[in-house]
């Protein structure tokens, strides 16, 4: 048994590709094992900037022999395929083996050295590495055949045990020789194996484990900000990056001027964050501090100061920047941008955004009209009208990330209202809160389903490149959210009417487009244990597009078939629908009543039906389903009594008739025939 | 070879026809310049530190590239006055693209203590056309290494000359006049015509088989084309035409080019 090491050196593999490149290196590399036959006990991955690294514990020296019986023709068999058979196994006839009449081949595959598999392995491996984006480079470069890797391959180490695999990939030779730390230590260094490769890199300053190297930087930045009496503003994401842009990482406090804390939070977060890399630090209050965390890969002579400075410049840059944006912006009030929204296309041949504005402007008005009891709808319309001004603002131009937010801030310095400011600082999260900014989220996000629709584009399959299911599902997170009543499918109408412009024809089926909805509140549903079938039973009844009222329905439903009475009824009523499916309607008069199975269920019925619209009428479902219930003993017993076929058509009459009552009470409250069980 | 500037307006060194055209077909080519270079959109009135629509780079194209680049390019900086026991050096991810030229590599914009300084590629195509070999580009922002050497915060605090006078002295209004003109002045009908005539004549130039008088009416193009961008009248829309229209001009000045030196794709 051996251990085995790989190391691929290069240039600087980008921070956000070497996750994914130890995953596929540990699976290409088990693969191409797995094909002869080895396996290794343990495979561990690394990845640092300028290497990718593997170590695969536990391989044995050789693979093993295998033996592979092959059965061929019989031994009477024509001399072609014999022939044939002796051709494809490389043996001659003599070393066939014979039992009951059929020859056999018996085939020897020697071991081989795992040294030997590996040679190839890799090589193999490292010209079909799956990275997003691969170059060329160098001389070789004159053909586009020359080997591809993410940055120019600088090195290889390839030991199993203490020896060296020798293989060579387009001008690199395998080697027992890496690099240090580039600063540090620049020097060739020598590995001696897989158990010497992390310690030997930690002594030239390169710790190989992304894993210790995040412990690094969260302890570090932590303690950086604690030290300055301040409090780290965690991100896991800027953790991972900046272990994947350092081999030696070292978190340093630095400061910038509070002057630039007149810009909102968020832009400065977001400028320290994507643009640079560096943690945010609150102070005790959870302000904002005018602090930042940036991850040097050096211990400076100077204990970083130099490196501090140069950071703290090149934020006062980007600050200055942002707070250009942020002045130039605050120029003018919120709705001066209106006009430049016209020359801003919401899709590609789906008209410009002021347009959109528009319709948001008059539906979110309108649902507020009608739905929303503060009845404010000149708010919701001011909201609306307001909703993507701030796309044509510098700072969003610059920072597409912070729509909505600036919007929000941008209306509280124009003086608009509160309602106004929610609603634009909510617009694009996924349940939106408060009057005005439902209304807004509710039209921005119907008018934009409508409008694909009509298009004629919706989601298929795994394809959503416009996000409608998400743009429906936020709107159904919204309705739920507030608890808001409203006619979905009206809302639906009154979307496709303010599509159509000049009066003229939108072609949009707002069934299909309320289906869509269905769909989405299945799948939203499904999370929180509503069953679908459930809530298809409600649907197929036709006229119920108040999420609100059908999901209290669907739950009070659920509640009841699974009590007894409820799934007996749920039985009792499926054997009528199926006698009902089967039999023609009776064309003779219905005797009366006369068993007294028979008068008991009507009975129950006459009493059951008025109890059961009334409760429904007050929305009380679990009223509705308990009335259902005193139903279960009658119908139970009315099968157990009586033959429905009965010989007297006047009687086989009245018991169908009795069985389409018990239908017909049963699906006030939902088609039964959609539940499942 | 150090050459001189190129004696057009351009939005990088990268457009200079001794980077462009000398980056197809297969002839080495070692090369060297600093190239000024204008992006009416960086305009700051003169306000930020380190960011102006006009400033200077200094361009090294290497093909093919070679395989110590890197540390060719760090001992650039060392030679120059960067202490690597002292400044954080650092080679981050940063594809580069050039719409309006075809043209993509993979490469870093190269930090020092977190400031871009240099931007680091290696061309996979330009004009649409792979580079067969490929080509190691570098080009160094000059205003910030200065900054850098000379330990200011602003760039318009650099000495220029060692005797006092600074580079705000020499650009300072410059800068101004050139942002009020870019953002506010400039007549954006007579943009959208020199736009126009540029494509005209790159089309004219395309006909008689003269790449390189092509290729020149291309960057005069996108410079426009940058302008009216700029003057905030170009729509979302349109701006993919316009990008495509001035790419189609570089494209077709490379395939003359790539015609003319008798190379294939």
């Amino acid at each position: 048994m051996a251990d085995f090491l790989l190391e691929l050196l290069s240039e600087e593999i980008p921070a956000r590709m070497q996750d994914k490149a130890r995953a596929d290196l540990a699976r290409l590399f088990g693969e191409e094992l797995a094909k002869s036959g080895l396996t290794s006990a343990a495979i561990e991955t690394f990845a640092t900037p300028r290497r990718l690294a593997l170590i695969a514990r536990g391989l044995p020296l050789e693979t093993e022999a295998v033996s592979e019986e092959r059965k061929g023709p019989r031994a009477s068999a024509p001399e072609q395929a014999l022939a044939g058979f002796l051709r494809s196994t490389g043996l001659s006839r003599e070393q066939l083996v014979e039992r009951d009449g059929v020859l056999f081949a018996v085939i020897e595959k020697p071991g081989r050295k795992t040294a030997d598999v590996l040679a190839e392995a890799v090589p193999a491996i490292v010209r079909a590495f799956p990275w997003p984006k691969s170059m060329r480079w160098g001389r070789a470069s004159q053909t586009t055949e020359s080997l591809r890797w993410v940055r120019p391959l600088q090195g290889i180490v390839a030991l199993l045990g203490d020896a060296v695999v020798p293989f060579e990939i387009e001008g690199v030779a395998s080697g027992a020789e890496t690099v240090g730390h580039r600063f540090h230590h620049p020097g060739r260094i020598t590995i001696g194996n897989a158990d010497d490769y992390a310690a030997k890199l930690r002594a030239c300053h390169v710790i190989v484990d992304q894993d210790a190297r995040k412990a690094l930087i969260r302890e570090g930045a932590t303690a950086a900000a604690a030290n300055a009496g301040l409090v780290l503003v965690e991100d896991e994401g800027l953790v991972v990056e900046n272990a994947g842009l350092t081999e030696w990482p070292v978190p340093l406090l630095g400061s910038f001027d509070s002057a630039f804390l007149q810009v909102p939070r968020e832009v400065i977060q977001l400028t320290m964050r994507t643009n640079q890399k560096y943690f945010a630090v609150n102070d005790r209050d959870g302000k904002l501090a005018p602090n930042f965390i940036c991850t040097a890969n050096i211990v400076a002579t100077d204990g970083g100061a130099k490196i501090v400075d140069g950071n703290r410049k090149v934020l006062a840059a980007r600050l200055s920047d942002a707070k250009f944006f942020w002045e130039q912006d605050l120029k003018a009030p919120l709705d001066a941008y209106l006009p430049k929204l016209e020359n801003m296309l919401f899709y590609e041949g789906m008209g410009t955004l002021r347009a959109k504005a528009e319709r948001i402007a008059a539906l979110a008005a309108w649902i507020a009209a009608e739905y929303f009891p503060e009845r404010d709808p000149e708010t919701a319309r001011r909201a609306g009208l307001l909703a993507k001004a701030d796309l044509a603002t510098g700072m969003v131009g610059e920072f597409p990330e912070l729509q909505g937010i600036m919007g929000g801030y941008y209306a509280e310095h124009a003086g608009e209202k509160p309602g106004t400011v929610s609603a634009l600082q909510q617009q694009y999260v996924a349940a939106v809160e408060g009057c005005i900014p439902a209304c807004v989220a509710l039209a921005d996000r119907i008018d934009t389903l409508a409008a694909f629709f009509a298009q004629g584009i919706r989601p298929t399959g795994s394809k959503d490149p416009f996000a409608l299911r998400r743009a429906a599902l936020q709107a159904i997170q919204t309705i739920l959210v507030n608890g808001t009543r409203l006619n979905l499918l009206t809302v639906l109408e009154r979307a496709k009417a303010g599509l159509s412009v000049d009066g003229g024809d939108v072609s949009l089926d707002t069934g299909e487009l309320l289906d869509f909805f269905a769909d989405r509140l299945k799948v939203q549903q499904r999370e929180a244990g509503v069953r679908h079938d459930l809530i298809d039973a409600v649907f197929a009844l036709g006229g119920e597009d108040d999420l609100v009222r059908l999901l209290a329905r669907v739950k009070a439903l659920q509640g009841f078939v699974e009590t007894e009475d409820g799934a007996n009824l749920l039985a009792g009523y499926k054997r009528a629908a199926n006698i009902l499916k089967k039999e023609e309607a009776p064309t003779v008069a219905a005797a009366t009543p006369s068993e007294p199975a028979e008068i008991a269920l009507v009975a129950a019925l006459d009493a059951a039906a008025p109890k059961a619209d009334a409760a429904i009428a007050a929305e009380d479902f679990e009223g509705a389903m308990a009335a259902l219930a005193t139903l279960r003993a009658p119908i139970d017993s009315f099968f157990e009594a009586v033959m429905v076929n009965d010989a007297d058509p006047a009687k086989r009459a009245a018991r169908l008739g009795m069985l389409a009552r018990v239908r017909d009470a049963v699906h006030r409250v939902a088609d039964f025939s959609r539940i499942e069980g | 070879m150090i050459l001189q500037p190129y004696d057009m307006r351009m939005g990088a060194g990268t457009f200079h026809p001794a980077t462009t055209l000398r980056a197809l077909g297969p002839d080495p080519w070692n090369a060297a310049f600093v190239q000024p270079c204008r992006r009416p959109t960086d305009g700051r009135y003169g306000e930020n530190p380190n960011r102006g629509q006009h400033y200077y780079q200094y361009q090294v194209m290497l093909k093919p590239s070679p395989p110590d680049l890197q540390d060719l390019y760090l001992g650039s900086l060392k030679r120059i006055g960067i202490d690597f026991s002292k400044h954080d050096i650092r080679f981050v991810e940063d594809d580069w693209e050039s719409p309006t030229l075809g043209a993509w590599g993979l490469g870093w914009e190269v930090w020092c203590d977190g400031m871009e300084v240099t931007q680091f590629t290696y061309f996979q195509q330009m004009g649409g056309f792979d580079c067969k070999p490929v080509a190691g580009e570098l080009t160094y922002g000059l205003e910030r290494l200065a900054m850098y050497i000379q330990g200011v915060d602003s760039m318009y605090d650099l000495d220029f000359n060692g005797r006092g006078v600074t580079y705000g002295d020499i650009f300072l209004e410059n800068e101004r006049q050139m942002s009020t003109w870019n953002f506010e002045v400039a007549d954006t009908d007579r943009l959208f015509d020199l736009f126009r005539k540029a494509t005209a004549e790159c089309e004219l130039c395309l006909e008689r088989k003269l790449p390189i008088p092509a290729y020149e009416q291309a960057i005069e193009a996108s410079h426009i084309f940058n302008l009216l961008n700029a003057r905030g009248v170009i729509s979302v829309a349109e701006r993919q035409a316009y990008i495509g229209r001035v790419r189609d001009l570089a494209k077709g000045s490379c395939a003359a080019w790539m015609e003319h030196n008798g190379w294939t794709a």
